[in-house]
């Protein structure tokens, strides 16, 4: 079976600091990744590397892509880069007015990625965008609102559902449940857990929030300087924690 | 004509500077190619960009008529004519076609225009994605990129708002299948006139960009298939010459709620009631 994405020595430098080091992974269809480890580990520089948002000092990012088989995307032409994380990449921002179009209603948020690819018939989007609000839990009479007037829960939700509309097949995630109050983490991770398995999304979750990974990763990596000190099963990784700073991790939670 | 001056206000460095930009935008349609936009004896916002575009593409023989809102008697439109007047010397007229170059802001004469014409615009805003992308790196990067979603996105919201299409002016349109471009605040009644056999020049001084259309360059305004381009206009005939088909304002005549529909552009008017075509309010000695 082909990984959907296969990451190798992937390094990040900033000056003389190091961002995240010969970083390499491979990610089969249908899988969850996490990325763990406290502020400052690398983990966002790495997601980001991946999702092109900041460019790699070396290393390939391999993606099996729909019509050409694998590619790398970090040598690929900027406009097919750009193609491909508005179809079939997602990214869900921490905060999600990093990720929304706050003066532009609802639905036109949901709708903006679908008019990105062709889509020029108003009925169809508009009815694309009232069928995923419903998808996010969001209601359909919403759909004329912008997302300013909505709280964070539902501004994270509509995030989600802006970048799923046109049915990608890799979702990157940088702290999806960050600044959500408890419920609202516990709906969240509901929802993104039934819409991965439901369309068979691979995701890479980036945290530093144990329960997250525990409920939605499959495998799990842990980050420490830019490094990579443990990687395996999830739950083999948080209940028989072998290196000494996932042990210190694992134990920091509290238990309530 | 003041003799203090070069012909027609800049500099010859200047104006070849400008006539390259706009050798570049003609041969790129819709393309914004950055000039070295220069401080002119008027505030932004007044014409700088169409003042500086007609500066150089000016010689002594051109008969130049400048449109503000279509009436060549306001504010801008007199003001502009009588710069050139001074500091090139240029015949000046209001017969859109006599003259060999018009400026004008926010309007296209309705009488047709010749091969031999160059119509000058004035532009407040170049970047048609400006309001929903304010970085400029980025929408320069989605027009090499040919990213055009976002302006869908601004239709879309108008739909979802209004019912319709909202846009009434400065109504996005896509030249040649390439560019999508801003055609200055136009009324969207003039986008399907812009397939025609002038040469239309595009300034925007403050933001320091040139860009332009030859003749008959396929200029398409944007739409959704179930929401098709609708250039409309007042449902009424001009007050004055009982022109159907023309561009009009609507003029407030008390505070009963009365009010008459002329046409904006006023060299179209005249020269109709001139030829004795009579609206229901035009008096007879007009």
């Amino acid at each position: 079976m082909t990984p959907l994405l296969s990451v190798r020595n992937i390094t990040k430098r900033y000056g003389p600091h190091l961002g995240c080091g010969d970083i390499s992974f491979d990610l089969y269809p249908g899988e969850v990744m996490g990325i763990v480890g406290e502020s400052g580990s690398g983990k966002s520089t790495l997601l980001n590397c991946l999702a092109t948002h900041i460019p790699a000092d070396s290393g390939q990012v391999i993606f099996d892509t729909r019509a050409d088989g694998p590619r790398d995307v970090l040598r690929m032409p900027e406009a097919a880069r750009r193609m491909l994380s508005r179809t079939d990449w997602a990214f869900v921002h921490q905060h999600a007015r990093d990720g929304l179009r706050m003066g532009v209603s609802a639905g036109g948020n949901i709708g903006e990625r679908l008019m990105a690819v062709g889509g020029r018939n108003y009925g169809t989007i508009r009815a694309a965008a009232g069928d995923w609000l419903g998808r996010v839990e969001i209601s359909e009479s919403r759909i004329d609102d912008r997302p300013s007037t909505f709280s964070g829960g539902m501004q994270q939700r509509l995030q989600i559902a802006r970048n799923l509309v046109t049915g990608p097949r890799l979702i990157f995630m940088d702290e999806p449940t960050g600044g959500l109050d408890v419920s609202v983490q516990a709906r969240l991770l509901d929802l993104l857990r039934g819409l991965v398995r439901d369309m068979g999304l691979s995701a890479i979750v980036v945290t530093h929030d144990l329960a997250v990974v525990r409920l939605l990763a499959h495998r799990l990596m842990v980050m420490k300087d830019g490094h990579v000190v443990e990687s395996g099963l999830t739950d083999q990784v948080l209940d028989d924690p072998q290196h000494g700073y996932t042990q210190l991790l694992v134990s920091s939670v509290l238990q309530v | 004509m003041s003799d203090d001056y070069n012909f027609a206000y800049l500099d010859e460095q200047t104006k070849r500077m400008i006539r390259r930009a706009i050798l570049k935008a003609l041969a790129v349609p819709g393309y914004q190619v950055p000039f070295a936009s220069r401080e002119m004896p008027m505030p932004y916002g007044w014409g700088t960009g169409g003042v500086q575009v007609t500066a150089a593409t000016l010689t002594p023989d051109d008969r130049l008529k400048v449109i503000d809102q279509g009436a060549d008697d306001t504010t801008n439109a007199v003001s502009i004519r009588k710069f050139f007047e001074r500091t090139a010397g240029v015949e000046v007229v209001t017969s859109t076609s006599e003259a060999s170059i018009i400026q004008t802001r926010h309007r296209i004469p309705e009488e047709p225009l010749s091969d031999d014409q160059i119509l000058v615009y004035q532009v407040p805003i170049p970047e048609p994605l400006r309001f929903l992308e304010p970085r400029e790196s980025e929408t320069r990067k989605m027009h090499a990129l040919e990213e055009y979603g976002l302006m869908h996105v601004k239709l879309y919201e108008d739909i979802a708002r209004h019912g319709h299409i909202a846009t009434a002016y400065a109504y996005p349109v896509k030249v040649e299948g390439r560019y999508v471009m801003d055609p200055s605040p136009i009324p969207k009644f003039d986008n399907p006139k812009m397939e025609m056999a002038a040469i239309q020049l595009f300034g925007a001084g403050r933001e320091q960009r040139i860009y332009a259309l030859p003749p008959w360059t396929r200029v398409v305004s944007l739409d959704f298939e179930d929401h098709p381009f609708d250039p409309s206009k007042a449902e009424h005939p001009c007050a004055l010459c009982g022109a159907a088909d023309s561009y009009l304002d609507e003029v407030i005549t008390d505070d009963q709620g009365g009010r008459m529909f002329v046409c904006s552009d006023t060299d179209y008017c005249e020269s109709r009631r001139a030829a004795g075509h009579r609206g229901e309010l035009a008096e007879d000695a007009a």
